[in-house]
């Protein structure tokens, strides 16, 4: 690993000039994903800014009944929070669907947004990839590609983004707080992951001067009785080939309220739209999911390596919402 | 280089680390506490897994300088003198172990999650998130453990290790 600067700052204003003064640096958290690309020479920041003795560490009630998760929060802890459990079930499940409770304990909330792809190309400095070096172009488009993306695909780069915690968030209309010198704004998670198009190493809006502060999440109480469902090649500790986070309300038989997003098939968490707009109004039926699950499928762009992936998001959707559909049933 | 001080299993100890070198290294090259073992060096395998303030961590990925004023616990510290700890017991009653090599990693992670489990986490095979406290069945077990990989396979004696001291510290 190349040699770095190394500061820790105990108060954002510090944090945020510092990243400022040097170009070079980086925001270091839990270090999970970054400390692993050091090692791998795919990143290399003249400075590390640690800002683990920040105090954004905080998990608070808002006013109007939402939650507020400081960017330093570890994974686990907002897994565990009672709040997260009562209110989003589905966050809480996502979050311990992924990784280990050993890197659960290490990960940020604000890092888990920022993780980077773990496109075996992109890790291998002897690969083209444009996420890595803008421009070079891409090996895992007619490389081996089983567990890439197949929605918001692009020419440059067909590279999943990992999360599962980010793909809740997406369903929940989570919005980032993040902070510079410049100010402060809040932009909806939605919109903060970009797709790749000719530009793949520009993975979200955040400048690089900007550092995310707060994870706020509505009141939603669609979400009180939801879910994540995660399928992958092994029972624990993967990522997901399909990723399904799911919230619905049925009233009279009819699809009052629903929120989707996939995780493992995507360039980016992916709201699922196409699938809501088909369900809303629609009685709740297994046919209905499959129709909906299939519109939001449509759009998909796949290799011979991850074909499977199309059949298998809308199998997965549709068994995510019939459990849910069936847990509302005898409640 | 910078100047930190880490306190390790109860002892502060004053060390002038580079600031790439992770608390793997450093616990295994400047200090001699080699029980911690170096795996993958990725946070894949566990091998590594150490407490810091009685919250498990892969200290392969973690830089030294980041635990500065933390609470670090090695195997090393597992142990009360020459009484070894009741999992520890545990694990060479149920052969938790062949070649050893994960051991350690094992064990600590256990702490880890038993403490986890105490304090009412749930987990990915946990039916109810929102319940308040979670039978620490095999499957529980071997979720909350996924995070060890044993290549010599000896998993059946670490779930029986973990279940019997969770089981003890209850009575």
């Amino acid at each position: 690993m190349r040699d770095f600067g190394y500061l820790r700052a105990t108060d954002v204003e510090t944090a945020l000039h510092a990243i400022t003064a040097e170009p070079e640096a980086r925001f270091l958290g839990g270090g999970t994903n970054l400390v692993d690309l050091m090692r791998a020479g795919v990143e290399s920041p003249g400075t590390l800014i640690d800002i683990t003795a920040l105090p954004l560490t905080g998990i608070e009630e808002t006013p109007d009944g939402g939650l507020r998760v400081g960017a330093l929060v570890r994974n686990s802890h907002l897994a565990a929070h009672p709040l997260v459990r009562a209110r989003y079930p589905m966050l809480a499940q996502a979050i311990l669907s992924g990784a280990s409770g050993q890197l659960r304990n290490m990960a940020t909330v604000g890092g888990n947004l920022l993780q980077r792809t773990r496109c075996p190309y992109f890790y291998d400095g002897a690969a083209r990839c444009g996420k890595r070096e803008p421009g070079a172009g891409c090996d895992a488009i007619g490389g081996l590609s089983r567990e890439h993306a197949v929605l918001g695909v692009g020419d440059a780069c067909i590279a999943v983004h990992p999360s599962d915690m980010a793909v809740a968030l997406v369903a929940l209309d989570a919005v980032v707080e993040a902070r510079s010198t410049r100010g402060t704004r809040r932009i909806p998670l939605t919109g903060f992951h970009t797709a790749p198009g000719t530009t793949p190493h520009v993975e979200n809006v955040l400048a690089a001067d900007e550092l995310i502060t707060a994870i706020e999440l509505p009141p939603s109480p669609v979400a009180a009785a939801s879910g994540y469902r995660k399928v992958r090649d092994r029972a624990s500790y993967a990522f997901a080939l399909v990723s399904v986070a799911a919230a619905i309300e049925v009233r009279d038989g009819v699809v009052a309220r629903v929120r989707l997003a996939l995780g493992g098939v995507a360039t980016r968490p992916w709201r699922a739209y196409e699938a809501e707009r088909s369900l809303l109004g629609a009685r709740a039926t297994e046919a209905a999911f499959r129709t909906a699950a299939a519109a939001e499928l449509a759009a998909a762009v796949v290799t011979p390596d991850n074909a499977f992936k199309v059949e298998l998001a809308e199998r997965t959707i549709v068994a995510t919402l019939r459990d849910l559909t069936r847990a509302k049933d005898t409640a | 280089m910078v100047e930190i001080k880490l306190r390790v299993n109860g002892a502060e100890t004053a060390l002038d680390l580079e600031p790439r070198e992770s608390l793997l290294d450093v616990l295994r090259e400047r200090m001699g506490l080699t029980g911690t073992k170096k795996g993958c060096d990725q946070g894949a395998c566990g091998a590594c897994t150490v407490l810091a303030d009685g919250e498990r961590i892969n200290s392969c990925l973690a830089l030294a300088v980041q635990y500065a004023g933390r609470e670090i616990t090695t195997i090393e510290g597992v142990a009360a003198g020459d009484r070894p700890h009741p999992l520890q017991t545990a694990f060479v009653r149920h052969d938790g172990l062949q070649c050893g090599y994960c051991t350690p990693g094992q064990v600590c992670s256990a702490l880890g999650m038993l403490a986890e489990h105490a304090a009412g986490m749930p987990s990915a095979v946990t039916a109810d998130v929102s319940a308040e406290s979670v039978p620490l069945t095999d499957a529980e077990i071997r979720e909350r453990m996924s995070g060890n990989l044993c290549r010599c396979g000896a998993y059946n004696g670490i779930v029986a290790a973990i279940r019997e001291t969770a089981e003890g510290a209850r009575r």
